[in-house]
């Protein structure tokens, strides 16, 4: 298997008997391998459709999907899900079986030996975060943000090319969520699958995705964009009122100090590390009624200072 | 249909048997061996021939209709009537067939085990929560291994739950085989009850050892249940 995986919806629609809206209209999207690709939007929007197609949970009436260039219709379905990690948000970890064979579970479909699962499955909770002790219990003495990192190393186990994540994080805690949503970033980065993840929250979706797809009532995708692009400069209406009327404010999130060129010394505001985000900055200089800040790289030195009045140009 | 002439078991003996008080131990001493102990193996015998026979009908019925939901609603039907039947009228009406048999008495007891086992296996394969089969399915398990890996496991609560009920409950109908047959707790009870005065013992006696013996089976399946569920605590 390949490290990462490329999908393409091509002109996909899926229409569901007795209801006039199609649940996918015409849906064409290409994501590059390696991508975090977030499907975003209301209710009604197609996003998991879309998302359980690619490991025909659901099938499509018109167009087709490929992964590495192969339609999906052509790979035997048990064949194609193995090799693709799935989460969801109930998690759905098999209640009377330990974390350690929950997460073997494709492993064992596959056929590896019991001392590779074990240390695979060693190796997963190191991953995401959790003990060694923790594949003997059961899913029921763990928390729920524990159970939902045993989902995703159980999605990691058989090392897949794509995972497919059903708003994973939508039943935890802000606190938990925030935490894993981080890690979900980290883990991206080093384990560089490509990654298809659906939510209906905005600042998730900009949060963590490289791709964001904006679906709208009836499967109709609205924007395919990076996130810095869909905020600068949403569609339509439609994407400018779903990504909020503070996009301007999310925008400043998506870049830190370090994204900006600096002016020279003469700077009296808050002394910030070049890690801060501008949203960060230019709160802390409304905070204290300043009009700059002085920015501090890695190693302690001052690296410049970035004034108010130009932080709406790197908009 | 009763069985055979009456033969006294008392009228001889202690003060305590021949005066007919509440319950002599002596008795129970002298007729261990040729009364209690085989009418306990007997029942013991038809409880679990029963329970067996039950559960190989019921079993295959539950996965047939846990795949084919159509079929629920007829087999249940046809369980709960089979239930309805008093069982002496059941017997009246086998007698015909089978005779003055275990046959049918079998025939009896194991459809009223069907009535429990079968919604209670059924109830079982379906307690899966979907969340579980989605991801199951999701992860490229056949619909096989979906269900010898998730739905059966666990299953496993709920059929040892049925099996309990149908257990303590086949104990307790099984003494109405006297009625047939000089076999099970039922007849020592059936006996007694047919002297001139009801002889206490013998019917306590059998009473007893029909509880101890349901007390016993329970007891033995949830110490089942508990080495086969170590993943829920209850």
């Amino acid at each position: 298997m390949s490290d990462a995986s490329e999908i393409v919806f091509d002109h996909v629609t899926k229409r569901y008997a007795g209801r006039d809206q199609a649940a996918l209209d015409d849906l064409t999207l290409e994501i590059p391998a390696g991508t975090f690709c977030v499907l975003v939007g209301p209710s009604g929007g197609g996003k998991t459709t879309a998302l359980k197609m690619v490991n025909r949970l659901i099938p499509f009436d018109a167009g087709d999907i490929r992964i590495d260039g192969r339609s999906i219709r052509d790979i035997p379905v048990v064949e194609l899900r193995r090799g693709i990690g799935y989460v969801i948000q109930q998690i759905g970890l098999f209640p009377h079986m330990t974390i350690g064979e929950n997460i073997g579970t494709v492993p064992r479909l596959l056929g590896w030996s019991k001392v590779r699962i074990r240390e695979r499955s060693a190796e997963l909770l190191a991953l995401v975060g959790l003990e060694p002790s923790d594949a003997a219990r059961y899913p029921s003495q763990l928390s729920g943000g524990q159970r939902q990192r045993v989902g995703l190393a159980r999605a990691l186990a058989a090392d897949p090319p794509l995972l497919l994540m059903d708003e994973p994080f939508g039943a935890l805690d802000p606190i938990t969520r925030l935490r894993l949503q981080h890690e979900l970033r980290r883990l991206h980065r080093e384990v560089g699958k490509t990654i298809v993840f659906v939510t209906h929250d905005v600042d998730e979706a900009i949060t963590l995705g490289d791709r964001i797809a904006i679906l709208r009532e009836g499967g109709v995708l609205a924007q395919y964009d990076t996130p810095d692009a869909i905020l600068g400069h949403p569609a339509d209406d439609f994407v400018k009122r779903f990504v909020g009327e503070d996009r301007a404010l999310r925008r400043l999130a998506l870049r830190t100090l370090h994204d900006v060129p600096l002016s020279g010394g003469g700077g009296n505001g808050p002394r910030l590390a070049v890690t801060t985000s501008l949203r960060n900055a230019v709160s802390q200089m409304l905070e204290v009624n300043a009009d700059n800040v002085v920015v501090i790289g890695d190693d302690g030195r001052e690296l410049g200072v970035l004034r108010l009045d130009d932080v709406a140009t790197v908009l | 249909m009763t069985a055979g002439p009456v033969i006294p078991t008392f009228g001889h003996g202690s003060t305590c048997v021949k005066e007919n008080h509440t319950f002599c131990w002596d008795w129970v001493h002298a007729h261990w061996g040729d009364t209690l102990q085989p009418a306990l193996v007997q029942h013991l015998e038809l409880t679990a021939i029963a329970i067996v026979i039950g559960f190989a009908i019921a079993f295959p019925l539950a996965l047939l209709a846990h795949r084919f939901r159509p079929l629920e609603q007829p087999v249940g039907i046809a369980s709960a009537l089979l239930y309805t039947i008093p069982s002496l009228a059941l017997f009246q009406i086998l007698i015909p067939f089978t005779g003055l048999t275990r046959t049918t008495v079998e025939i009896a007891l194991v459809s009223y085990t069907l009535v429990i086992l079968f919604p209670n296996i059924l109830a079982g394969l379906r307690s899966a929560p979907p969340d579980v089969l989605e991801a199951a399915r999701g992860m490229g398990l056949t619909s096989r291994q979906v269900l010898t890996s998730v739905e059966l496991p666990l299953a496993v609560p709920s059929i040892i739950g049925g099996l309990r009920i149908a257990v303590v409950s086949t104990i307790a109908v099984a003494t109405i085989a006297a009625f047939l047959l000089p076999d099970g707790l039922g007849y020592p009870i059936f006996v007694a009850l047919n002297q001139p005065v009801p002889f206490k013992t013998e019917i306590y006696a059998a009473g007893a050892l029909a509880v101890g013996l349901a007390i016993a089976c329970d007891f033995l399946l949830v110490a089942l249940r508990r080495a086969l569920v170590r993943w829920k605590t209850v």
